[in-house]
């Protein structure tokens, strides 16, 4: 099991008003993403438990690209990885970011 | 003076030999070693029919019981490597040269094989190319096939599953070769006769019926949104694109989803009638709801599919039947069809380099080729145009004569950034060059070559390689759809912009699609038992799909 910790300031907050929402499983290939809007709205922050070691830089690179596309000010992000692939990652984050707009 | 007739002669003296252990044509499945060490001599080239899918497996099992002081040294020259019995017989000793084209279920251990020098092997082949050196220096001397039922007389009834077995038979009967047939059971009169009787020297009724495999069933319940997603750019950003309407897929999830989101996504956007309505393909079952609605006119196919049989039957004005009602493939013209008559190849594949090289080599496997090589390359024979391959060939070319250009065969890849296991898809070498120096090959088992591929499609963009002017271009093309893989994080982003406002890269909002509308939900068919509804209960998946 592998920890990562990522912190991203942003230009915008999150859009929306949901203070809370989960999605997807965890499940083998796929996440589940908690995300709570617990933070000032210039700051994200996304917290990683995954089972596979080795691919910090890749999770940095599909976090950063997440928070330039998504502008998740004031979201604080926890996945629970089951060993998805990078484009289930982003796949889940942008639904994630989604469900937080209702 | 010279004897015209040697080969005659050997030959008539081989079927003699047989008949002691038959009764006219007819030889009882104990009886098989005896018949085979009659008839078989030591360095014989032989074709033990293994195909893509049939297996002529009782005559396999009767080949590797032979005893090796007797039969030995064999050259087999056959499509696939699928059997154990296959490899068997070169550990014992009675085969020792291998020309062949697909190996997939036994790829490792036939590495391994080769590696240990157990195997001396001329080629791996694409099917076209290894049935073409039938007629011309790979000629059986003994040909080992399999058909559904056959009468005394040796009429042959091969049953959907024709695949290879014409092919085979026209090239060892015709050149005086002994062809030896095992069937599921004799009869007094076959449903349909796809071998004439005087090309069938003996008939076997086998222990049990022949083995085949159901390669091209995929459960639409294991489709994920990437593949949804994929599969959604694909037809929007090229079926629709270049108008594709004569096509060959290949058997994986992401062509699979694209054959569910005809009658739904593709529907939506107009496409019907005006995209993939003419097919070189298996009966995948997951092409079922498309018939269903109205867009399929027409399948050949290069073999069956295990439980489509009754399907087909009911639906004889989409794929070709005999007389009898059921099925008649052909690997051959399938192969031909593909190569010459389709627009388009869309497949998967393991590995592309930056070149656009692929391979479904991995490390310490060798699965070979099957058909996707002739299937995804640019036939330079072709001599008759369609918008499709004029639109291709415009792209490509953009000097000269319009008259003296020629069209482009669209090859399509159709790629997740990441396989099983995050094992990255895109490389900077590929694994087939490592085995081929390992097993002293001396061309790498590549694909398709970089030359032939026209687009990639992954969860990223489609990349069209077809734009692309230069070699530089080309590689970050290949890299900036190759999302977050090394190969992907290590191009050159200013390129890559500039490419994308060419068009030479397209993302899924270029093409005007939402990543988060890649919902199951558009799925025409979410399930086997959905595939079973929608054709009315004529397909009958095997026990293993069946999970309700």
């Amino acid at each position: 099991m592998e920890t990562l910790h990522f912190r991203h300031s942003t230009k915008k907050p999150a859009a929306g008003s949901k203070p809370m929402a989960v999605i997807g499983v965890v499940a083998s290939g796929n996440l589940e993403i908690l995300l709570e809007r617990v933070l000032p709205p210039d700051a994200c922050e996304v917290a990683i438990e995954t089972p596979i070691g080795g691919f910090g830089d890749v999770w940095e690179a599909v976090v950063a690209d997440f928070v330039a596309r998504a502008q998740p000010g004031g979201l604080r992000i926890s996945i629970n990885d089951g060993g998805a692939r990078p484009d289930t990652v982003s796949l889940r984050l942008a639904q994630g970011a989604r469900l937080m707009e209702a | 003076m010279t004897d015209w007739r040697s080969e005659k002669t050997a030959r008539d003296a081989r079927i003699a030999a047989g008949r002691a252990h038959a009764q006219g044509k007819v030889v009882r499945a104990e009886a098989v070693v005896d018949l085979l060490e009659a008839v078989l001599k030591p360095g014989d080239r032989v074709c033990l029919e293994g195909d893509n899918q049939k297996q002529a497996d009782c005559l396999a099992r009767g080949l590797a019981a032979c005893d090796p002081a007797k039969i030995h040294d064999l050259h087999m020259v056959q499509s696939g490597i699928v059997l154990p019995e296959h490899l068997d017989v070169f550990e014992t000793g009675i085969a020792k040269q291998l020309d062949y084209s697909y190996s997939g279920p036994q790829g490792s251990r036939i590495a391994k094989m080769l590696y240990g020098g157990q195997i001396e092997l001329g080629a791996v082949h694409t099917y076209l190319e290894l049935f073409a050196r039938y007629f011309v220096d790979l000629t059986p001397n003994v040909a080992l096939i399999a058909g559904v039922s056959a009468d005394r007389e040796g009429n042959l009834y091969t049953g959907p599953n024709t695949e290879d077995t014409p092919t085979v038979v026209e090239a060892t009967a015709f050149k005086n070769g002994v062809v030896i047939a095992q069937v599921n059971e004799i009869v007094d009169k076959v449903p349909r006769v796809d071998i004439p009787g005087d090309r069938i020297d003996f008939v076997i009724e086998a222990d049990k019926p022949f083995y085949v495999e159901p390669l091209f069933t995929r459960d639409p319940a294991a489709m994920t949104e990437t593949q949804i997603l994929i599969a959604m750019m694909a037809i929007k950003g090229i079926y629709a694109e270049y108008g594709v309407r004569r096509l060959n897929h290949g058997i994986g999830f992401g062509t699979a989803a694209i054959e569910l989101l005809l009658p739904t996504y593709a529907e939506k956007l107009g496409l019907k009638g005006k995209i993939a309505t003419h097919w070189a393909l298996n009966p995948h079952p997951t092409l079922i709801p498309a018939i269903e609605s109205g867009w399929v006119k027409q399948v050949h196919c290069f073999g069956s599919e295990v439980g489509m049989d009754r399907y087909i039957r009911e639906r004889s004005d989409v794929f070709f039947t005999g007389a009898d009602g059921s099925l008649r493939s052909n690997r051959a013209f399938c192969q031909t069809a593909g190569l010459y008559a389709c627009d388009m190849f869309i497949g998967a594949t393991l590995q592309i380099d930056l070149a656009g090289h692929s391979s479904t080599v991995t490390q310490n496997r060798v699965a070979g080729f099957g058909g996707a090589p002739n299937m995804g390359s640019d036939p330079h024979g072709r001599r008759h145009p369609s918008e499709t391959w004029m639109k291709a060939g415009h792209e490509a070319e953009v000097v000269g004569d319009p008259a003296l250009m020629r069209g482009r065969k669209l090859v399509v890849q159709l790629v997740e950034t990441f396989g099983d296991k995050l094992v990255p898809t895109f490389v900077e070498k590929l694994d087939a060059l490592e085995l081929a120096k390992k097993t002293g090959l001396e061309l790498a088992p590549v694909m398709i070559y970089g030359d032939d591929v026209t687009h990639i499609v992954t969860e990223e963009g489609i990349a069209n390689l077809l734009l692309c002017r230069n070699a530089d271009e080309r590689e970050q093309a290949i890299r900036g759809v190759a999302g977050y893989t090394e190969v992907g994080r290590g191009r050159d982003r200013a390129m890559v912009q500039r490419l994308r406002e060419r068009g030479v890269i397209r993302r899924p909002e270029d093409l005007g699609i939402e990543p988060l509308d890649a919902d199951r939900s558009l799925l025409a068919a979410k399930s086997i038992k959905d595939l079973v509804h929608w054709s009315g209960g004529l397909y009958e998946p095997p026990a293993r799909f069946r999970n309700w």
